[in-house]
């Protein structure tokens, strides 16, 4: 159960292509993060695998089977929305059992699943309340709780987080990734946020432009992008890209070095003046403008005492180096 | 946004509306252009045939058309103009903190329930009636000869009854607009060094834009179709001097019974009403973004 | 931030306030009163706002000559019943308007709209005859299907206005969650659409119950309303206008107590919800 397959799949609005042609492979149990800009294709996707959209071309397979005619409702799929959708004028209880309701199943089994559901998702004292009375989180846990007594297939995911703060973000990413460590069903998850994407995936997918960058395990795509586009989008805070001369003694067009890569080492080849630094306590962030580099960020030791227009000699880690050529693809 | 499946099902959902209304417009009007081709008139049954054009020239040579038609558009004109300049005065006071806001909205939406010949029979009889109405006992109290509404004003005395009867739609519509305009962007005004003239023209009057188009658009849809307030007033008159376009349309197809001429009048009149209407959709379809 | 303001000021616009509300009101007011004057005092002069001799005869008097009970029953089948058959026609109309919108969904709003801009005297003849030869002319059936017609533009425009205020992913969500169409509609956009509808509801109703063309020329007795009803008193001269006011005061009474008990849905339904 939960095994879904790509094959050519490609959508247009009008005369706009908005996904050329993706192939893809999830595989059963997998945690799958859609990655990418806004504007990427990512959500757009993501609705054409639950139903929302037609496709204008090639064949989506769940567990086997052709599925790229079924309506949403056929498909076995739950989805939980940027903005929950819950249903207002219902409570909680009848929001988590309303697909139970639609499926015609007997009201004792109804009852049972939206019990069980409200124990994991601790929403048990909420369930009489409506989700107007409800904060953000408890909000986002009806919606999961609607998705999971479905016993679906797949979830999946639109930008689940984007509506939280921060605090309560990382503390929802951590359930959800517990959920799915309790339930093992396959899970599609689409985000703009490399650091959801690297935290909760056991695979992401880069999209940019409706084309997949690359697939891969989370430090996969940190230590191996296959192209400047991932080199740049995934870590935080970015890879430094250096092109020009000090590129093209490494034999590459452009050159990348993580922040983390580069040293602050007296006598280190690259001479530079601190532009900026900023104190996180346990590491120091700092701008270095370097001569003939350009602007590099350098992670340093959270007790440094670097300031702005201080000079300072870095050293990079030349096996950590990446290289990419012409195309932007990354050399062996 | 939407899939094949929900397309289909949107077309079909929408398909009953859309015919029912295409029926209910083209079967009378398709009979009202067979109509206006011929000679029909209820008094001399025996007498028909087709008469080509006649009908369309007598209306248009009628020395009552021009007027009717001029006489059309200063109802809806002279309403429209009322109601919003009144609506907008006195959606100003009603924004302002006064006691008994509920109230206040009870008494002013009043008119708006109001049937029409109800509100036509009351102005007529117990206010403009020359000598049994409230202003002749007004005038003659204050030393004046009581004014002949229906005689002397009768499209004014007709306009000023409709514009009674929509002043409340449009005071409601623009007092809802103005509360719906935030307190900071008048402050902000304020602080910039806007009299109070200055925000109303800066300010408040942009704001109001797309409530006045809302009123401009329903209310023309209604007034053009005005003839239960004329019928139970001056009947058109005296004379045809407050006869409109619907008025003179129904004064031929009932009183002098010509089914013919009243077919060739109504099709004049959709023809009209089309013309204002594609100006109207035009001006406005860019302001309901809704 | 609430701005404060000096007592002074608010007594003075308190008092141009209700000054130019009473001077609105005051016809309706005077209707009422002189619905309880004789005859005599009615047409009194100077006027009296309120006459020493009270009377509850006029009403007694308009209720025994007319058959009021049957033109009210009328008035209210064919308002209400005119209504909630054009919202079970338009509520998927506007469903398909404002969630599957398309090029030409603008076009057919504004199309519906002009058809309401025809002038109804200019098919008052075909009307006539086609409502006689379907057995339609003075049936309740008839008027029913005329008034639901002649507003049924005006509710679709209304109820696409409160839909598209519903985030369409919450009908995705239903979709999702296995709810077929009809699901949709019954159990998630119509009780989220509760309060536009219910506005509709009231507006239509009451542009029905005022409706006075169409209910006066296609009835005769049997289902005529309260519209037919106030037309028939309306020959009258000088000492008429007590008995005038009590029909009147019959005719709009029904209305006008719903319209004030309804206010403030009815003022949200009245912008078209053009206005937020």
């Amino acid at each position: 159960m939960g095994k879904i397959t790509l094959k050519q799949v490609r959508k247009s609005f009008g005369d706009v292509a908005v996904i050329p042609g993706i192939d893809l492979d999830i595989d059963e149990g997998e945690f799958v993060v859609f990655v990418g800009p806004s504007g990427c294709g990512k959500s757009t996707l993501l609705r054409l695998i639950a139903g929302l959209e037609d496709t204008t071309g090639g064949v989506i397979e769940i567990d086997g089977k052709d599925a790229t005619q079924l309506p949403p409702a056929k498909r076995g799929l739950a989805m939980v929305f940027q903005s929950y959708a819950l249903y207002p004028h219902m409570s909680v209880r009848k929001n988590i059992a309303f697909p139970l309701k639609m499926a015609g199943l007997p009201v004792a089994e109804q009852e049972k699943r939206v019990a069980n559901a409200a124990r994991i998702l601790n929403l048990t004292s909420y369930l009489d309340r409506r989700p107007g009375q409800l904060s953000g989180g408890q909000r986002q846990r009806v919606a999961i709780g609607r998705a999971i007594v479905r016993e679906p297939a797949a979830f999946l995911f639109d930008e689940p987080l984007s509506n939280l703060d921060a605090a309560l973000r990382v503390s929802m990413r951590q359930e959800i990734t517990e959920l799915h460590q309790t339930l093992k069903t396959t899970m599609i998850y689409v985000t703009h946020d490399q650091v959801e994407a690297m935290t909760m995936a056991d695979k992401i997918v880069v999209l940019n432009a409706g084309r997949i960058e690359q697939v891969g395990s989370p430090l996969e795509l940190y230590h191996h992008p296959a192209n400047l586009f991932v080199a740049g989008f995934i870590g935080s805070p970015k890879m430094n890209l250096i092109d020009g001369a000090e590129a093209a003694k490494h034999g590459a067009v452009t050159i990348g070095i993580r922040p983390e890569h580069i040293t602050v080492q007296d006598g280190g080849p690259w001479q530079g003046v601190v532009g900026l630094s900023e104190h996180l306590g346990s590491d120091t962030f700092l701008r270095v403008q370097v001569d003939g580099v350009g602007m590099l960020t350098v992670r340093a030791g959270g007790e440094i005492t670097l300031r702005h227009g201080d000079a300072v000699a870095l050293a990079p880690q030349l096996d950590k180096l990446h290289r990419f050529g012409t195309d932007g693809k990354a050399l062996a | 946004m939407a899939t094949q499946s929900s397309r289909i099902a949107a077309r079909i959902m929408v398909a009953p509306s859309v015919i029912l209304l295409f029926v209910w417009m083209i079967v009378p009007l398709a009979m009202t252009v067979w109509f206006s081709f011929r000679l029909y008139r209820l008094l001399s049954p025996d007498r028909t045939g087709w008469v080509g054009m006649r009908n369309y020239t007598w209306f248009l040579n009628s020395p009552d058309f021009w007027l009717a038609i001029s006489n059309t558009l200063l109802l809806v004109g002279g309403v429209l103009a009322i109601t919003i300049i009144f609506g907008v005065l006195i959606a100003l006071l009603l924004d302002q903190p006064v006691w008994g806001q509920g109230p206040l909205r009870i008494l002013v939406i009043s008119p708006f329930f109001v049937m029409p010949p109800v509100a036509a029979s009351i102005w007529e009889n117990l206010f403009m009636h020359p000598q049994n109405g409230m202003f002749a006992s007004l005038a003659l109290g204050l030393g004046y000869q009581p004014v002949l509404f229906m005689e002397d004003y009768p499209m004014a005395s007709v306009i000023f009854i409709v514009a009674w009867e929509w002043l409340p739609f449009a005071t409601l519509i623009l007092l809802t607009a103005l509360q719906s305009l935030s307190s900071e962007q008048i402050e902000a005004a304020e602080i910039d060094g806007a009299g109070p003239f200055n925000r109303f023209r800066y300010i408040v009057l942009p704001h109001l834009t797309r409530a006045i188009t809302v009123v401009v658009l329903i209310q023309t849809i209604f007034l053009l179709g005005i003839f239960g307030e004329i019928f139970t007033t001056t009947q058109g008159g005296p004379g045809s001097a407050s006869t409109t376009l619907p008025y003179m349309i129904y004064k031929q197809a009932v009183i002098a019974k010509d089914i013919g001429r009243a077919a060739a009048g109504g099709i004049i009149a959709v023809i009209l009403a089309n013309i204002v209407a594609y100006f109207l959709m035009r001006g406005i379809g860019k302001h309901l973004d809704a | 931030m609430a701005r404060t303001y000096s007592t002074r000021r608010k007594i003075l616009t308190t008092a141009a306030a209700w000054g130019v509300a009473l001077l609105i009101f005051f016809p309706v007011l005077w209707m009422i009163l002189t619905s309880f004057k004789t005859e005599a005092s009615a047409v009194a002069s100077p006027p009296q706002l309120f006459s020493a001799d009270w009377t509850f005869e006029n009403y007694a008097e308009v209720w025994s000559r007319s058959d009021y009970p049957r033109f009210f029953w009328n008035s209210v089948v064919i308002s209400i019943g005119s209504t909630l058959l054009g919202l079970a026609i338009a509520i998927p109309a506007a469903w398909s308007m404002a969630f599957v919108p398309g090029k030409r969904t603008k076009d057919l709003l504004m199309w519906m709209l002009s058809t309401k801009m025809m002038p109804a005297v200019g098919v008052l003849i075909p009307m006539y005859l086609l409502f006689q030869r379907l057995g339609l002319f003075d049936t309740k059936i008839g008027l029913v299907l005329a008034l639901m017609l002649m507003n049924l533009p005006i509710i679709v425009w209304m109820l696409y206005t409160y839909f598209k205020e519903i985030p369409g992913e919450i009908l995705e969500a239903a979709r999702m969650d296995g709810a077929s169409l009809w699901n949709e509609i019954v159990h998630v956009l119509t009780p989220m659409a509760l309060p536009g509808i219910a506005s509709t509801l009231l507006l239509n109703v009451i542009l029905a119950w005022n409706e006075a063309f169409w209910t006066i020329t296609l009835t005769t007795t049997k289902a005529a309303p309260l519209s037919a009803f106030i037309a028939s008193f309306s020959a009258p001269q000088g000492l008429f206008y007590a008995k005038l006011s009590a029909a009147s005061t019959m005719a709009i009474a029904p209305i006008l107590i719903l319209g004030w008990f309804s206010q403030k849905q009815l003022v949200r339904g009245l912008t078209f919800g053009a206005v937020k």
